[in-house]
């Protein structure tokens, strides 16, 4: 399928909405995304990828330095010259060893010549960019531990086959999974900072939109991308004012109180609840260029933010997004 | 071509699959993959006329990443002393065809970068599905990227077909506003829920225009399409009778007194109406009877049941000789101290100065002890008897086990019997959410045909252990027999069945055991457990907690044994 332009997606709003509080804050911690397979997942991360402006990093590098970091990788590179090159987004197939994530030895160099050289993995590729995982929750608890571990630190270390190497790898990770198909451990849920749920939509007239949108895509790429420049050009210098207000944005101690009655309400295990909440209802503000963050920053991110915390019980049936619904209805009529 | 109106193509699936291929030829990028079940002599043909008609690799049986995608040679490298690279498959099939053989056996991650292949439209697939049953399909994530579906298993066709790829979907234009609407008003009412398969019938329709040499789809070709692609995924029947919106009459539900340009709102209606007709005809007779029970097959479902452990991971066991191919890694360590003490002899053989010189036979590779998955399958009898006395308790206990499943990672399976069946209520899965509603919807009462449970149990434990799991069993009855193995009632002859068929579990030597659910252990249930040489428990007369902890303790006195 060809790029299709993100502002041209139909609906997923909640998908979007966090997609982008990613891109504005990446330090949140990730993005999960529940959902039956053909509802735009990872058209979705894609897109954002691609309408991101291009970085720029030393020539050649493998692992994306910037340039006034040239020469800090395990290479070191050694090229003066700094390139741009696309936002990476490195799609980590399902069955992927633990070698092709973090990197391993270079096995080429150290049969040939004895060098013990490091050959980057996926987690160099993803650096400065998107790590997007299909089915998350069919991948291997140890590979989803170490990619949360390494998406919460910004850097990878490998201490394995003799090598002791240590590489910068800030990603945004998004994940994506069917809860039908099999359940993520709660304790790696709890790690991402975003999840939503998305659905296909069922209502016809949208089902034909998107059907003529695509179909108009597939026919000439360009024309349509074209057509959407508009757009995407609206929301890139949304994100850029966004990532630029971020950083000045004050949080109000009432809307702090806000949070923390919020997350006693629903019953949010720890605190990583609260600070997410609270930083995804800044990112959000900064995003929609308010003064301020306010409670109705806080209302619109606190699905995201807290339904993959909720402690529950295995055996009851009843929705988180429900549960966090009804306690934000309490709260704050 | 008239689908619905051929009786030929009625009566054999072969026409259809024909068709489909021939859509699929058009444009094999566009479709991403057709998928054809069933070892047939018609599969055959199909496959050799797509052979012919676009240019087709086969992919070798146990592919690794390496020869998928390309990499270094280890052994030419070695031999020719500087690296030499091969190209992968997918490299050298590109833009082409790759024929899947045994698609059902398909490793999950050579799936996942398939189903990454045709993302990127690298390659288009044919994958040859040789499953028996249904859950054994091909992954789900290739499966949910093919546009064609074609179930061959009945057809008895033996003729040579042809495929002509001539001409492409451009000569077509995109569909109308209504076509589209009718498209995908029909994947609503056939419960199609996913977006691809929407996608895939509208370029279905184009493709179908251009092999009728049409410049705009028309009804019969968005029919072809709806019934090609969508009918395979039906999850619902289409309302049997058509509900009318309130503001408009009912269309004519002759086809013939249609005009084709009457009003428009009108057209919509009866056209997708038509289609639905048409794609109703072509839904598989097996799904009508489950959909009847109210279990429609959750299509990808049985995706995590599935999975199979690779030989990559698991507790280092230590290296040993061998080349580093099909997945198995380069013991580098290892290696290079078997090459060490040949250094000297090496270097005046060869006259090099290489730092180090290694040679084939040094490589070593790792080895891993895997620990296979555990699969807990729970036959349950829900017959009167047990139904009566403590069905309920018995249930409690199943979730709680399932809630232990959750933190464990193991997976579970649910087989019911009672009346004169046993039914495989949940296949091997690890889906919290599948199995609840699996147990909340068991029912109870009717005969108890211990024999046919017990048989049930057992051909699910061989399916589990044939995919290199652990399979242990958990059988909840109180022993009663009275249906046999063939569903006759009769007390005499269930009793034999049911000794046979708990001595067949005991000589395939499974882990069981034997849970009495009866009001009043009687001598029924430790004779049982005696046959099938399991552990035996009265259920103990408390709440669900108390069975689940004695279930627990069996199960970690098997870990110490």
């Amino acid at each position: 399928m060809a790029r299709f332009p993100f502002s041209a997606i139909v609906g997923q709003d909640e998908m979007k909405q966090a997609l982008l509080i990613a891109a504005v804050d990446p330090s949140l911690g990730g993005v999960m995304v529940f959902g039956d397979r053909g509802t735009g997942k990872s058209t979705a991360a894609r897109a954002l990828a691609s309408l991101l402006p291009p970085i720029s990093a030393v020539e050649d590098c493998r692992y994306g330095c910037e340039g006034d970091q040239g020469g800090t990788c395990p290479d070191p590179c050694q090229s003066g010259r700094v390139r741009k090159r696309p936002v990476p987004f490195v799609d980590l197939p399902l069955g992927a060893t633990e070698d092709r994530v973090i990197g391993s030895l270079d096995l080429e160099r150290a049969l040939r010549s004895g060098e013990k050289a490091f050959e980057p993995g996926l987690l160099a590729k993803a650096h400065r960019g998107f790590l997007y995982i299909d089915e998350i929750n069919l991948l291997e608890d140890h590979l989803v531990d170490l990619l949360l571990d390494v998406a919460a630190s910004g850097e990878n270390v490998v201490e394995r086959e003799g090598l002791s190497v240590r590489h910068r790898a800030k990603f945004v990770l998004i994940g994506s999974g069917n809860p039908e198909e099999g359940e993520l451990r709660p304790q790696l849920l709890d790690r991402f900072g975003l999840s939503v749920e998305v659905r296909t939509p069922q209502d016809i007239d949208t089902r034909v939109e998107i059907m003529r949108l695509v179909a108009a895509n597939e026919r000439d790429p360009d024309a349509f991308a074209a057509e959407w420049e508009g757009e995407d050009a609206k929301i890139l210098r949304q994100i850029a004012r966004g990532k630029t207000k971020l950083a000045k944005l004050e949080t109000g101690d009432d809307v702090l109180t806000d949070a923390a009655h919020l997350c006693m309400t629903v019953g949010a295990d720890g605190l990583r609840g609260e600070l997410t909440l609270m930083r995804a209802a800044r990112a959000l503000a900064a995003l929609k260029g308010a003064k301020a963050v306010r409670r109705e920053h806080l209302i619109a991110v606190a699905p995201s933010a807290l339904r993959h915390r909720l402690r529950r019980d295995v055996l009851d049936e009843t929705g988180s997004t429900v549960r966090i619904t009804r306690a934000v209805e309490e709260l704050f009529g | 071509m008239n689908p619905g109106g051929d009786p030929a193509s009625v009566a054999d699936p072969a026409h259809d699959a024909l068709l489909a291929a021939r859509l699929f030829s058009l444009a094999p990028l566009s479709f991403g993959a057709i998928v054809l079940r069933g070892v047939t002599p018609a599969r055959d043909a199909l496959v050799s006329a797509i052979g012919d008609a676009l240019p087709c690799r086969r992919l070798p049986g146990h592919v690794d990443d390496e020869r998928l995608l390309g990499g270094i040679d280890i052994a030419a490298s070695l031999a020719a002393g500087k690296p030499i690279a091969t190209t992968g498959i997918l490299a050298e099939a590109a833009g082409g065809v790759l024929i899947v053989p045994m698609a059902e056996r398909l490793d999950e991650s050579v799936a996942g970068r398939l189903a990454q292949a045709l993302d990127d439209c690298q390659v288009a697939l044919v994958l040859l599905d040789d499953s028996r049953e249904v859950e054994d399909a091909p992954p789900a994530s290739l499966r949910e990227r093919a546009a064609f579906q074609c179930d061959l298993t009945g057809s008895r066709e033996w003729g040579d077909v042809a495929i002509v790829a001539a001409g492409d979907l451009s000569m077509v234009a995109g569909l109308e506003d209504n076509a589209l609407k009718a498209l995908a008003g029909t994947a609503s009412a056939l419960g199609v829920a996913s977006l691809r398969p929407l996608l895939f019938a509208g370029e279905a329709a184009r493709a179908h225009a251009v092999l009728n040499q049409r410049d705009v789809a028309e009804r019969g070709d968005l029919e072809a399409a709806a019934k090609l692609v969508l009918a395979p995924l039906a999850t619902q029947l289409p309302p049997a009778e058509p509900e009318p919106p309130e503001d408009q009459p009912p269309p004519p539900p002759d086809p013939s007194d249609t005009p084709s340009d009457s009003e428009d709102k009108d057209r919509d209606q009866t056209l997708e109406d038509l289609m639905v007709e048409a794609v109703t005809a072509s839904i598989p007779a097996d799904l009508l009877a489950q959909l009847v029970k109210g279990n429609a097959p959750k299509r990808g479902g049985a995706g995590s049941g599935q999975k199979r452990k690779s030989g990559l991971r698991g507790k280092p066991l230590g290296a040993r000789p061998g080349m580093p191919r099909g997945g198995a890694r380069l013991a580098l360590i290892d290696t290079l101290r078997a090459a060490v003490p040949w250094q000297s002899v090496r270097r005046r053989e060869s006259g090099s100065d290489a730092p180090i010189i290694v040679r084939k036979d040094d490589l070593r590779v790792r080895r891993f002890e895997e620990k296979a998955a555990r699969v807990t399958i729970f036959a349950v009898d829900a017959s009167g008897s047990a139904a009566a006395a403590r069905l309920a308790e018995a249930k409690g206990a199943v979730e709680l086990m399932l809630a232990q499943a959750y933190v464990t990672r193991s997976e579970v399976a649910l087989i019911a019997f009672r009346g004169n069946t046993a039914e495989m209520l949940l296949p091997p899965t690890r889906s919290l959410t599948r199995a609840r509603r699996a147990l909340a919807e068991l029912p109870g009462g009717g005969g108890t045909p211990l024999a046919m449970g017990l048989n049930a149990a057992r051909e699910a434990a061989d399916a589990v252990a044939a995919r290199g799991r652990t399979p242990s069993l958990v059988v909840l009855t109180d022993g009663r027999a009275n249906i046999d193995a063939d569903g006759q009632p009769s007390r005499k002859q269930a009793g034999e069945d049911a000794e046979a068929a708990a001595k067949a579990i005991a000589r395939a030597g499974l882990d069981a055991l034997v849970v009495d659910i009866s009001a009043r252990p009687g001598r029924e249930g430790p004779e049982l457990a005696a046959a099938m040489a399991a552990r035996y428990l009265a259920l103990p007369r408390a709440d669900a907690k108390a069975l689940h902890k004695a279930i627990s303790a069996v199960d970690a006195a098997k870990v110490t044994a």
